[in-house]
């Protein structure tokens, strides 16, 4: 009888087990094949006139400069306008904030504020930034919009990194007759520093995929020149790429394949900075 | 009871090795003037939780008073009145009159910093913050705005011999505290809290967390501290508090139960519930 039973449970295991590796397998296969395929297409086309060509209609010359310095501009202006916000507001919350009904609200609404859809803050953007502010389309109004989009990323990532330090080195900061921000800024701060900016850049590689809040917002395809100042207009690679799958001819297909694989090489940079960053970090502060 | 016998003894020699002892008869009442910490119905609530109960005690200057009593008797929360640090608890709340150096520090308008630089902390983990040995001396001194480096280089030297911690580190100031024992990381943290001149010490079982060699450097060092300083130490280790402490205070659920001198407390206590806790017999 409990034979049966164990033998039954093992069987199971097994199961699950098994379920468990194609599920993994599945994600993986996926991801190989949409990049060996992107590679095999996009790979020949990357060169340097490519990176610094201008946008053109023939499919042969066309480059990504414009889309690329627009990323650059971009993700400089979002993270500088994101980064004090996101981690102001995070230390208000978990330090300043008292406990009460009115910061569970904020909490709520702030978890709810990182599913929104980002088109919508598309059209909050375009509203606020663009008309209301009169910024027109450019990269401060886009930048300005996807910094709100990843608002919510870095709130959270700030009070998660905050509430990691032990109270232990706040108690022996306070004991010593340290104020609140001095203890913030002296042990708080340092301590969460890896953790939050992990957070950041996190956010901010998701921002640099982003097309559809910039294309609201009023981010351009063509662009003949680089942009100089944070009022030109601009373009940006997601942009770039959704523009140039949808032409006819093939040239632009695999031109838009190598831009993927450019945009992949930034995103996956952004992530392998922030793990070094967090894995730096906890060896150095144990406690 | 073994255990009862050897406290016993413990303060036998002390009766011996002290000045002549006063008893409590002869005592001349003492002017509140005379004492360092005042506290007069002193009552403590976690919301609805009463965590102190009308407190009333009188703790004298450079001495050494230990807290006793079981886990949860409120002993801690005591200690951590003195310095407001339960001001962080969100629900907390005092009546009653606490007095520290003649001031009310619950309803006169004081300084919350000032006040922590009057009375430092010592906590029951070593808790060194992730800085060189230096810049943890150094903290509190920094943190009042003094730029003055041959002064602070002098307060750190100064303030690590106190804890005789000096010829063990003198050569590594630059090394992250948290690379050293956990003793050693005790007395810097006693060493920090000197560095910024305290009247008061309070120390939250300082030494449960460490070895007995380390413990034994501690309770020394308690000795030499008490001629400068007024120390209120919480302990669960009967023998530490009848080897160090002057006066002694048991607490139970929130009660003051008893409090008087070390060695009454524990040859003749007045309160069954003292003698058994002293003895082993609960808590």
């Amino acid at each position: 009888m409990t034979s049966r039973k164990n033998r039954n449970n093992r069987l199971k295991d097994k199961i699950f087990s098994v379920w468990g590796i194609i599920s993994t397998l599945i994600g993986l296969i996926l991801l190989v094949i949409f990049i060996g395929d992107i590679i095999i297409e996009g790979i020949h086309r990357i060169d340097w006139d490519f990176l610094t060509g201008l946008p053109s209609r023939k499919p042969e010359i066309a480059g990504i400069f414009t889309a690329m310095m627009g990323t650059i501009w971009v993700l400089l202006l979002t993270a500088m306008i994101s980064f004090p916000i996101g981690v102001a507001a995070g230390v208000y919350l978990e330090e300043y904030g008292k406990k009460g009904r009115l910061s569970k609200l904020l909490e709520i609404n702030i978890s709810n504020l990182a599913g929104v859809p980002s088109i919508i803050y598309g059209l909050l953007g375009l509203e606020i930034f663009a008309r209301i502010m009169n910024l027109g389309s450019s990269i401060l109004a886009g930048s300005m919009t996807l910094a709100l989009l990843i608002l919510p990323i870095i709130i959270v990532a700030t009070r998660e990194s905050i509430k990691a330090v032990p109270s232990s080195l706040k108690d022996a900061s306070f004991a010593l007759g340290a104020t609140k921000w001095q203890t913030i800024y002296l042990q708080v701060l340092p301590a969460s520093f890896g953790g939050i900016l992990t957070g950041v850049i996190l956010a901010l590689s998701r921002a640099v995929g982003e097309a559809a809040p910039l294309i609201v917002v009023g981010a351009l395809a063509y662009v003949p020149f680089a942009p100089k100042t944070p009022m030109d207009e601009f373009s940006v690679l997601p942009i770039q790429i959704f523009n140039w799958i949808s032409r006819p001819q093939h040239g632009f297909i695999t031109n838009a394949a190598a831009a993927i694989i450019i945009l992949l090489v930034i995103t996956f940079a952004m992530n392998g900075v922030a793990i070094y960053l967090r894995n730096k970090w906890q060896k150095k502060i144990k406690w | 009871m073994n255990y009862r016998s050897e406290t016993q003894e413990l303060i036998m020699k002390k009766d011996t090795m002290d000045t002549p002892v006063e008893t409590n008869e002869t005592k001349k009442p003492k002017k509140d003037q005379e004492y360092k910490i005042i506290t007069r119905n002193l009552d403590v609530f976690y919301g609805e939780f009463q965590a102190l109960k009308n407190i009333n005690m009188k703790i004298l200057p450079y001495s050494v008073t230990a807290l006793i009593g079981p886990s949860g008797c409120g002993k801690s929360t005591y200690l951590r009145v003195f310095n407001r640090m339960n001001d962080y608890i969100d629900d907390f709340r005092i009546e009653g009159d606490v007095i520290v150096d003649r001031k009310n520090i619950y309803t006169e308008k004081i300084e919350i910093e000032q006040l922590r630089k009057d009375v430092g902390m010592v906590f029951q983990k070593p808790n060194p913050f992730p800085k060189t040995i230096f810049e943890n001396v150094a903290y509190g001194l920094r943190i009042q705005g003094v730029k003055d480096k041959h002064f602070i280089n002098e307060k750190v030297e100064s303030s690590l011999k106190q804890v005789t911690l000096w010829d063990e580190v003198k050569d590594n100031l630059k090394k992250n505290a948290l690379a050293l024992s956990g003793g050693q990381q005790q007395r810097l943290c006693i060493a920090r809290t000197l560095a910024v001149e305290p009247e008061v010490i309070l120390m939250d079982e300082p030494t449960s967390a460490l070895d007995p060699i380390s413990t034994g450097k501690i309770e020394e060092l308690l000795f030499d501290l008490k001629n400068e300083y007024t120390i209120v130490i919480v302990t669960h280790n009967m023998q530490q508090a009848a080897r160090v402490s002057d006066h002694t205070a048991f607490f139970y659920m929130g009660d003051l139960i008893e409090e008087g001198k070390t060695t009454q407390i524990f040859t003749k206590p007045s309160n069954k519930r003292t003698e058994n806790y002293i003895t082993g017999r609960f808590g």
